[in-house]
């Protein structure tokens, strides 16, 4: 295949941030991973990117690939405009650590915030017993590799920066434990006073840019709004727990 | 050099896959302190690629199954040279290990009756591997992560492990880098757990990740360690053969469990010429008696297809039809589920597959045959370690998962890795925290020793190293893939052995451009001591095995040796140099003889 040109936004934590043109020979069936690693191997061996699987299972090869978060690993080369460079840049969301890897640790701190799963107790012959189709919503969910294109995508993260907003893949985390047949916890208070979900103004980016297809504003968020809503902006569910010293719940 | 910060735990797990965060969940709860060091981020390991499921014998799909059953399948897809205690541990503990996971949010697939759902896999004899989907180790590791990050665990991510820590005989913990900065860290402890995963890495075609460089397995040797059954490698009869970029990409061997076809350009079923001995009683003959099994729910009425025989037999088989010029145009066979599942169930039951053809290949699988050929998969041999409680031969150092051996024997069922990384994961934990808490004192840290790893580790960065260290390592895959590939023989053996030792040279003299800070180059400069390590391992316990067996298959010797079932190679450090030897197994009792023979009367031979 023919020559592309490749630009590359090189930088370090600190200091100026560059693009560093490449010229390299595109072979058939590429990956744009592909392409940094034969740069890697050819003309920057310090280039540096993080990937693990190349199998779109793991996560962590996300980028900006013309501008659009991607993993790299699942973007093919021959879908973008040919005969055009391909601009490569690392998720602008998180900080540089260095040429296209950030710093995603925030989304491990959030992470450990959210209340673990309370399941109930086993069935007498041990077993848990729950149908396909109740297991259905929270499978959807669990599908989430992890690669928090949604994150960086996310407006309220990355043009507010707010560090107390969880962002679309721990809503995505608290709607499978929501909906998790077995669960008991309630973390609709949570929701509300920690996790930021009133920021979200459902503009469904994070769903756009998921590489798993997972309908995250429609499955995850919006159903979670609801139960928050219903929980502690409904009069008449307030006046009535009022009147029998209940707690708003989630199940 | 430059200064190290220092961290102590009790216990360190060096590796955070499924055995790594089982090991540090066990340890954990045994309440001692915890370190956990991974070289990637926390749920990137290599766990995650892992499709088709995990095999325990919980009777829901077919109540005839038991631990006995599974224990006979083990041994004998292991051609029996299993350490036969680590089979029965994994046949008896698999089924608490996997309703655990279930207990900490695990929502595997389910049956009508609302139980786990388990799907049929090759070498098993009843329907055995609970499952989401495909895309069963993605399940695990993230129920362990978000277990796991609740459990008073220190996780250090990105951070490469150069060497373990001795005092005397002992480990004393482990010292290394960060990959952010390059900085470098030392971890003291009472225990380490090693639980690093494969070395898919010394090859071209893998379906391994770049973390599979045999990293325990150095670690391991170079602190004393022995090492066992390193020629058993498995090659996974499918993986994606085109386009060049992905060769080697795992295709699950749910896709034959649910019904997946092999046939050759001439479109014939080739599996059903060459099924062994062994498993001729419960294989079906014909395709239609094949289709009577797959059709059947409880998978009762009728016999298994060919199609799901052991994989070192079903990848044989490929590499055979293709170099007798059957092959596929791209030089694999065809593998076809279209033709036996609506769109829609394909789609259902096999979603990772689809996608990944879709977007890799530009094919669609539920109106096309996939291309695939064999690809190096996973490693039986490892670390020796005692079964009951993973230690190795270096006090203080356990071992469990991939990069630990003998449960396997000559070749793993699909299925019984990922059940092997909670079972012995669990094990490791809750040995190393034993052996810690029962003693007071850390072991010295020596200074010396730390300096002596950060010189040799800062080494690339010298003037005078001409080697490019993506050169080394491709030469190194491409000599591994030629000369220790499925098919094995005495003069490509020695001339790998050559080979490696010319390599090692070469990467003595290895130049890395930039700085400390991530830079893959000087990654894969310090990688490469692992490798080499485990590719003259291989090739060593390789050349001495004069038979084929499972995962070690000799052009020059074709049939299986009743004398060398008696044995299992050990290899250890002689005098600076790598010596292998073949050590009896222990006899196996009585009560478990039984079992191998009740079941059919055919003992293994190939």
């Amino acid at each position: 295949m023919a020559q592309t040109t490749v630009r590359i936004l090189r930088g370090e934590r600190t200091g100026k941030r560059d693009y560093q043109e490449f010229n390299i020979d595109i072979e058939e069936g590429w990956v744009v991973l592909d392409v940094v690693h034969a740069i890697q191997a050819q003309q920057a061996h310090d280039l540096a990117v993080r990937w693990n699987c190349k199998a779109g299972k793991c996560g962590s090869c996300s980028a900006e690939v013309n501008g659009k978060p991607r993993l790299m690993c699942m973007t093919r080369v021959n879908q973008l405009p040919a005969g055009k460079p391909i601009t490569i840049e690392p998720l602008k969301r998180f900080p540089l650590i260095k040429d296209l890897v950030t710093d995603v640790r925030f989304n491990y701190r959030v992470n450990k915030t959210i209340k673990p799963f309370r399941p109930v107790p086993r069935s007498p012959d041990g077993t848990y017993r729950m149908m396909q189709i109740d297991v259905d919503r929270s499978q959807e969910f669990h599908t989430c590799i992890e690669c928090f294109l949604c994150q960086d995508v996310c407006h309220v993260m990355r043009d507010h920066g707010r560090e107390d907003f969880a962002g679309p893949r721990f809503f995505v985390r608290i709607a499978s434990l929501a909906m998790h047949p077995l669960d008991t916890e309630n973390r609709l208070q949570d929701l509300k006073d920690v996790h930021g979900l009133g920021y979200c103004n459902i503009t469904k980016c994070c769903t756009e840019v998921c590489p798993e297809s997972i309908h995250i504003t429609d499955n995850a968020i919006i159903p979670l709004k609801e139960r928050v809503a219903g929980a502690y902006y409904d009069p008449l569910a307030w006046l009535w727990r009022k009147a029998l010293g209940k707690q708003a719940h989630s199940k | 050099m430059a200064s190290y910060e220092t961290h102590e735990h009790d216990v360190i797990v060096i590796g955070a896959g499924g055995a790594g965060l089982r090991a540090a969940i066990e340890a954990s709860a045994a309440g001692v302190s915890v370190g956990l060091i991974c070289k990637s981020l926390l749920g990137k390991a290599h766990t995650v690629m892992a499709e088709g499921g995990m095999a325990a014998a919980l009777g829901n799909s077919n109540p005839d199954d038991s631990w006995q059953v599974h224990f006979r399948d083990t041994m004998r897809g292991g051609k029996m040279v299993n350490d036969w205690r680590m089979a029965e541990l994994l046949a008896k503990e698999a089924p608490q290990r996997v309703l655990e996971l279930e207990e900490w949010g695990a929502l595997f697939d389910r049956t009508k009756e609302g139980l786990i759902s388990q799907r049929p896999f090759g070498g098993h004899r009843y329907p055995r591997l609970a499952h989401v989907g495909d895309r069963t180790g993605l399940e695990m590791i993230k129920t362990l992560q978000n277990h796991g990050i609740h459990q008073g665990i220190e996780v250090y991510m990105e951070c490469t492990i150069l060497d373990l820590m001795k005092d005397g005989d002992r480990v004393a913990g482990a010292f290394g880098y960060w990959r952010e900065s390059g900085n470098f860290v030392m971890f003291r402890s009472k225990a380490v757990v090693i639980a690093t995963g494969g070395i898919g890495k010394a090859y071209r075609i893998t379906s391994n990740s770049w973390e599979g460089t045999g990293d325990g397995i150095g670690l391991a040797y170079r602190a004393g360690a022995e090492l066992l059954d390193m020629e058993f490698v498995q090659f996974h009869p499918t993986g994606m053969v085109w386009p060049p970029s992905v060769r080697g990409l795992l295709v699950t061997e749910g896709v034959r469990g649910d019904g997946g076809v092999l046939r050759n350009s001439e479109g014939k079923r080739f599996m059903f010429d060459h099924v062994p001995p062994v498993y001729r009683a419960e294989t079906a003959e014909t395709e239609e008696e094949a289709m009577t099994w797959i059709r059947d729910p409880q998978h009762k009425a009728g016999r298994r297809p060919p199609e799901l025989l052991t994989r070192d037999v079903v990848a044989r088989c490929i590499r055979a039809e293709v170099r007798e010029g059957r092959g596929s145009p791209h030089g694999g066979v065809f593998l076809d589920v279209s033709s036996m599942l609506d769109a829609e169930t394909i789609k259902r039951k096999l979603p990772g597959m689809y996608h990944q053809f879709m977007t890799l290949a530009e094919l669609d699988i539920t109106k096309q045959p996939m291309e695939v050929g064999p690809t190096c998969h996973y490693h039986m041999g490892g670390i020796r370690t005692e079964a009951d409680s993973t230690r190795t031969s270096v006090p203080g150092l356990f071992a469990a998962g991939e990069c630990a051996a003998g449960l396997h024997g000559a070749n793993r069922l699909g299925g019984n890795s990922l059940t092997d990384l909670l079972v012995f994961g669990r094990r490791a934990g809750k040995y190393a925290a034993e052996y810690a808490k029962d003693r007071a004192q850390f072991p010295a840290a020596h200074e010396e020793q730390a300096k002596a790893i950060a010189r040799a580790a800062d080494a690339p960065f010298d003037d005078g190293g001409t080697e490019n260290p993506y050169q080394i390592l491709q030469d190194l895959q491409q000599s591994m893939e030629t000369l220790v590939g499925i098919v094995r023989t005495r003069s490509d053996l020695e001339q790998s052995i050559e080979q490696i030792q010319k390599l090692k040279a070469r990467a003595g003299k290895v130049r890395v451009e930039g700085n400390r800070q991530y830079n893959p180059g000087w990654h894969y400069a310090l990688d490469l001591r692992n490798l080499l390590i485990v590719s003259e391992a291989v090739a060593r316990a390789a050349l001495q095995r004069k038979e084929s067996r499972g995962g070690h298959t000799r052009e020059d010797y074709p049939d299986a040796s009743a004398e060398l079932e008696k044995v299992n190679s050990v290899l250890r450090p002689v005098n600076g140099s790598m010596a292998c030897q073949h050590v009896a197994r222990k006899p196996m009792p009585e009560e478990l003889k039984k079992i191998l023979d009740a079941a059919d009367g055919v003992v293994y031979r190939k």
